[in-house]
């Protein structure tokens, strides 16, 4: 899909511009086009998406581009911490009163957003978290079996529903609520109102005349993450009629890469409090604007290879592994350290599918993540000497046959390890007396093989001989 | 009245709006979509009139009144392309001229060279089952309660079928619909199997000589791919009851929605196959463009749009109505 065709042509802008100290304008340019189309592509806002890269530009122009990244790498993590900063910031998750004896809670927001579900699910949250003495009060009269909506999360959640039916104006619905909630020693009430548009305007001064009633401490709108372009144009109405305190985004456990969040905070301000996660009435987090960020700008792939390139691997570790691997003396301790580097830095397919060009390798079955897990397995089954001194299991069977038996893997499997070790340590030791440019070579060599047991046909083999630790 | 003509010849924008019947006609989708006013699209208008020349900042401005009306980034892509091609072969060089052309190649896009039909396509001397699917919060429910009435003011036996066990008090909510619109409604408790109801509801309607049944399922996203697979049971229970019958598949579309509509049109087709879109509350500010995405990419064609609360507020999907309201300010 779209997506798709972004990223690989973010490799090509990528390569282009490779190899320089520092970003300069026509740099930033280049990959300002793709970044504004993956913004787009997202639903940022129009608007939002022209600002935001003009802020961006300004940003990265002279920056300088950190070791071990390219160019376009670098704009793009510029990117994305400025999403980070945008979305994050220090705001108060929720604002309970010591004014009063409760705390109130506004759920707002069109039809179909989710502000039932969600109002059981903070609710809930808030129960546990804070421990809280939760009322849910239904003041949606308007929608069928609203009420009854409400009743049946509150009762699996059992948490006390308020209702007085729909003969009854949603205002002294709220009205014997919150006497309710005193008498009741409850010190949140969350109000459930009825979804509606923003250009409603009767409807819309109900919800004036429920804030006047209720003097809530928080109003949240609750965002369906699905939202397009329109999304500005609701929150702004809302908030402008509200002053709303926060946002919900709902719906994040689909595939939506839910552009509506910047597009809010940019526009309005109001910052993102909380994200639906899920059908189950527990399936609600405190909204992550790390995760956000990167589900927008839609440049996942390319941003963990920035970071796990530049944190996760432990720059000693990697250089002492290295010699040892070109003394020839690498051994099954040493393997077993390069697997859990490579386990380190997430699923083995994962990885392959960050490395430009590698995705459609990534996806095909040969690649098998359960592989490293036998591997490991065969070796935790070796003694401290066998794992030191690989010869001794070379001589003998009867080692290598206790050794599968343990491991639950076929003497063939063990016997294809030993092998492999073999081939690597003389590749290593081949490499270490040759001069770079050959030794460059023959990296792709050395990978078949490890190809043995991952089943790697060698064409493919190369790809991974970027992890040549 | 609903079956569309292919349009092709230049000025049809005059003679489509010209007159007064005509703007009376659309007078239902202005009140949904006029509303939208002070949005994306009324730029259009401003933007032709105040260019001095077609060049590329004014297909800028195209591209960004089209993308904030949710048409898609690639369907605009291809659309402006067209644009410019057309503006080339015919040589124009003044920007208010563009006017007609958009429209025009707005209905291509559309119509795609198709006779169009937004009827439902009833079984004759049968039972002709409406399946409705989407995701959370669309207005599958409501729109169910829309559909059933307006079939039964064509004199139709309707039943409904509670296949939502899910979403808690959404039977209710059928419930209730059936009793304002009058017809039956067949249920099971909450967490039953919906595909049993819709058996259940089948037989009964079928034994009953019912004309029309509706059947109202669980809001689901799309990726889900176990509550998908529960779809394709309910579409194969169907079909198995029905098997020599068309089924008719409505996907509800909310019309704040965007990109990721064209997600859900490629997955529930994929799970049972989509007749027809319904696309919801186009009584707000947004325009829903993305169903024209949808129809560009999947060839999937609207066939309703809900404008407002009140049990009439289904309208049966008019491109010429939708188009009038996409454009609307250039009648003022």
């Amino acid at each position: 899909m779209a997506f798709e065709n972004l990223t690989s042509k973010l490799q090509m802008t990528f390569r282009r511009i490779t190899g320089k100290a520092q970003l300069n304008g026509s740099d930033i340019d280049e990959m300002m086009k793709d970044v504004r189309l993956s913004l787009l592509e997202a639903d940022v806002n129009y608007k939002v998406v022209k600002d935001f890269t003009d802020e961006v530009k300004e940003l990265a122009m002279g920056e300088k581009i950190l070791k071990g990244l390219n160019p376009g790498q670098q704009v793009v993590k510029i990117v994305n911490d400025e999403l980070v900063k945008l979305m994050g910031g220090e705001t108060a998750l929720v604002n309970f009163t010591s004014n009063r004896p409760y705390t109130v809670i506004m759920m707002v927001g069109l039809q179909g957003a989710g502000k039932t579900t969600t109002a059981g699910k903070l609710a809930w949250f808030l129960r546990k978290n804070h421990a809280k003495k939760p009322l849910l009060v239904a003041a949606d009269i308007y929608r069928p079996a609203a009420i009854e909506q409400l009743r049946t999360v509150g009762a699996k959640l059992e948490i006390p529903v308020f209702d007085k039916g729909i003969d009854i104006d949603p205002r002294d619905i709220v009205k014997l609520a919150l006497k309710r909630a005193e008498s009741d020693g409850n010190d949140l009430v969350v109000i459930d109102t009825a979804g509606r548009l923003h250009i409603n305007e009767t409807l819309m001064d109900e919800l004036v005349d429920i804030k006047k009633i209720a003097k809530p401490e928080e109003i949240l709108l609750t965002v369906d993450a699905m939202t397009g372009q329109d999304a500005v144009n609701v929150a702004t109405a809302f908030h402008a009629a509200l002053g709303v305190t926060g946002c919900i985004l709902t719906k994040l456990d689909g595939d939506t890469r839910g552009g509506a969040a910047l597009s809010i905070r940019k526009v309005t301000g109001v910052p993102i409090k909380f994200s639906g996660t899920g059908e189950k009435l527990t399936d609600i987090e405190v909204f992550h604007p790390e995760r956000m960020a990167t589900r927008i700008l839609g440049m996942g792939d390319v941003l963990s290879l920035i970071e796990k390139a530049t944190e996760e691997i432990d720059e000693h570790e990697a250089m002492s592994m290295m010699e040892k691997m070109m003394s020839g003396k690498f051994n099954f301790v040493d393997l077993l350290k390069q697997m859990k580097m490579i386990k380190r830095m997430g699923a083995f397919s994962g990885i392959l599918k960050m490395l430009p060009g590698m995705g459609a390798i990534a996806d095909s079955p040969k690649i098998d993540d359960k592989q490293i897990v036998y591997i490991e397995a065969i070796i935790h089954s070796m003694t401290e000497a066998e794992r030191k001194n690989p010869e001794l299991l070379e001589r003998s069977s009867s080692r290598r046959n206790r050794v599968a038996s343990g491991s639950g893997r076929s003497t063939t499997e063990v016997n294809r390890l030993i092998g492999m070790l073999d081939k690597q340590r003389q590749m290593m030791k081949r490499m270490s007396q040759m001069n770079p440019e050959t030794a460059e070579k023959a990296q792709s060599g050395m990978l078949p093989g490890l190809g043995g047991p991952i089943k790697q046909t060698p064409g493919k083999g190369k790809g991974k001989g970027g992890f040549r630790i | 009245m609903f079956l569309h003509r292919q349009v092709i010849d230049v000025g049809i924008f005059a003679k489509l709006f010209g007159t007064k019947e005509r703007r009376l006609q659309e007078q239902k989708y202005k009140i949904g979509m006029a509303k939208t006013r002070g949005g994306s699209l009324s730029n259009l208008k401003a933007a032709l009139y105040g260019a001095k020349a077609i060049d590329d900042a004014l297909f800028d401005r195209l591209e960004e009144i089209f993308i904030m009306a949710d048409l898609g980034v690639d369907t605009v892509v291809k659309f402006t392309a067209a644009l410019r091609a057309e503006v080339k072969k015919r040589a124009i060089t003044v920007p208010r001229e563009l006017e007609n052309i958009i429209v025009d190649k707005m209905f291509e896009l559309y119509l795609q060279g198709q006779i169009v039909d937004a009827n439902i396509p009833y079984v004759e001397g049968g039972l002709t089952v409406i399946l409705v699917v989407g995701v959370n919060g669309t207005g599958k429910t409501t729109s169910i309660g829309k559909l059933a009435y307006r079939i039964k003011a064509e004199g139709k036996k309707v039943m409904l079928a509670a296949a939502d066990t899910f979403r808690a008090g959404a039977i209710e909510q059928l419930k209730i619909w059936g009793v304002r619109v009058g017809c039956p409604v067949v249920a099971k408790n909450e967490g039953a199997d919906p595909s049993a109801v819709v058996f259940d509801a089948i037989r009964l309607a079928k034994a009953e000589a019912y004309d029309v049944l509706l059947v109202d399922t669980a809001g689901r996203l799309q990726n889900k791919v176990n509550l998908m697979k529960e779809l394709e049971k309910i579409d194969r229970t169907i079909r198995r009851e029905l098997p020599s019958v068309p089924i008719v598949t409505y996907l509800v579309i909310d019309a704040t929605t965007g990109q990721n509509g064209l997600s859900q049109a490629k997955l529930f087709n994929e799970a049972a196959k989509v007749t027809g879109i319904i696309l919801t509350k186009l009584d707000g500010t947004a325009k829903g463009g993305i169903v024209l995405a949808i129809r560009d990419e999947l060839g999937i064609p609207i066939s309703f749009v809900g404008l407002g609360e009140k049990l009439t507020d289904l309208e049966q999907f008019d491109v010429e109505g939708y188009i009038y309201g996409l454009f609307a300010d250039f009648f003022d």
